[in-house]
């Protein structure tokens, strides 16, 4: 019952987001104008390495905060979240739907921001490194969906949810952040070095495991009056 | 005996220090009418909201359908109807969007959609977003949202809001009394839910001023 109800309400978000177009667009929008931003602010035509890695994932991280804020709007419009909470469901279905969704976000501004990325800032071909980076990007996309669903029904209720979303959230991501950058940055440098890609991989499985279960664990009381 | 289908005893709900609903003692029978009657901020969206559990009592006790609230929330989740201030539908959705996804939601039967959408009459607003609807629309539909699921308890706040006579006769069969269901009924349409009450509480600033039966002159005097 809890997938099914899961299902209903990724569904739902799915046929929300495919109407407004409010939350994948802003989020590539925003990727695509601050590599441009880095393009002139840097002065450089190419980066590469640890730059590289660090700009790539700080902007996809800040573009998760948009789609994070807005992860519960159509919820608190015309008071449908009570709607949700009325129906004899577990309410750990709506942390499932909300992820998934946060994660299909997050895939569908990779597709944009990825190859803007490499157009342009990024001095290597990326397509060399395109098989470990999608590995990379799946782990860290679940972190930051697990971690993102989770911030957004605790700030679903609150009047300071812009300020809470951000506060909360860009602080939990610092070891997605962290590992990601870290193993992506030998991807992206002009001469390939060794990696330590196994060992990130490896806390980054680690950290969303901890993170979704936390998450499956507390979301019912975080919905609570 | 008829068996009680709401039981509350000293019901307290508080928001911070502000009490909004206190002592509140009452039994509503299965099948019976309350109708619940009060000024602005008297407690009555707090009362119905408890009852929906949606809201936690912070003292006394609540029997919803011989489950206990808040601990017993999850059995009655699903067997009580509540039509509040909000729609609460997705006003970027459909009409059957809306209802084909609160029919997943409690496990109904997906042709029971059009059944529904018919018994208030939007069958040819159906393909509309909830959004591009008139107030009143939106209310039927809203209807057809809390009645789908055919909930044994139907918390009515407002009803008649934004209906037209003619819209409101016609929800009649579902919301009114011939739906034969128990129903708690929150109005400042003093005469009518007083004809359609089997039982009538009267609330001042969250306190219980009278309950069971009442006539016109004491509910009137709630609002002086």
């Amino acid at each position: 019952m809890t997938f099914a109800a899961a299902r209903a309400i990724l569904r739902k978000d799915l046929a929300i987001e495919l109407r407004t177009r409010q939350s994948v667009p802003a989020m590539a929008l925003f990727s695509v104008t601050v590599f441009v931003l880095f393009h002139f602010g840097l002065d450089r035509n190419e980066i590469d390495g640890s730059l590289a890695s660090g700009v790539l994932w700080v902007t996809l991280l800040l573009a998760t905060v948009l789609a994070v804020s807005r992860l519960f709007a159509a919820e608190r419009e015309d008071g449908a979240l009570d709607g949700v909470l009325l129906a004899p469901i577990d309410r750990t279905a709506v942390y499932l739907a909300k992820a998934s969704a946060l994660f299909l976000y997050l895939v569908l501004l990779e597709l944009i921001a990825l190859p803007a990325f490499a157009i342009l800032l990024l001095g290597p071909d990326l397509t060399q490194a395109l098989p470990e980076l999608l590995a990379i990007v799946a782990l860290a996309d679940i972190g930051l969906a697990g971690v993102g669903a989770l911030v957004a029904g605790l700030a679903a209720e609150t009047r300071l949810r812009e300020v809470l979303v951000p506060l909360l959230l860009l602080p939990l991501l610092v070891p997605v952040l962290i590992a990601s950058a870290k193993a992506t940055k030998p991807l992206l440098m002009l001469n390939p070095a060794a990696t330590d890609l196994g060992k990130w991989l490896g806390f980054m499985a680690l950290y969303d495991m901890v993170f979704v279960l936390l998450a499956v664990a507390v979301f019912d009381f975080l919905l609570e009056d | 005996m008829t068996e009680n289908a709401i039981e509350l005893a000293g019901l307290e709900r508080r928001y911070g220090e502000r009490s909004a609903l206190s002592g509140v003692t009452l039994n509503v029978p299965a099948g019976a009418t309350l109708a619940v009657f009060g000024s602005n901020g008297a407690g009555k969206t707090t009362l119905l909201r408890v009852l929906a559990a949606l809201l936690r009592p912070h003292a006394g006790t609540a029997n919803v359908l011989g489950s206990a609230l808040p601990d017993e929330a999850w059995k009655v989740r699903g067997r009580v109807g509540y039509l509040g201030h909000d729609s609460m539908l997705y006003r970027d959705l459909t009409v059957k969007q809306n209802l084909d996804f609160h029919a997943r939601l409690h496990g109904v039967a997906p042709e029971k959609v059009e059944e529904a959408i018919a018994a208030v009459g939007l069958e040819h607003r159906a393909g509309d977003p909830i959004r591009e609807l008139s107030r009143g629309m939106v209310q039927r539909a809203a209807v057809a949202r809390a009645t789908l699921h055919d909930p044994a308890i139907l918390l009515l706040d407002e009803p008649r809001a934004n209906l037209d006579p003619a819209a409101a006769e016609a929800l009649e069969p579902l919301i009114g009394k011939p739906s034969g269901r128990t129903r708690v009924l929150a109005s400042h349409d003093v005469e009518h839910a007083l004809a359609e009450a089997d039982l009538a509480l009267g609330l001042k600033a969250g306190r219980q001023v009278f309950a069971g039966k009442a006539d016109e002159k004491q509910v009137r005097g709630l609002y002086a």
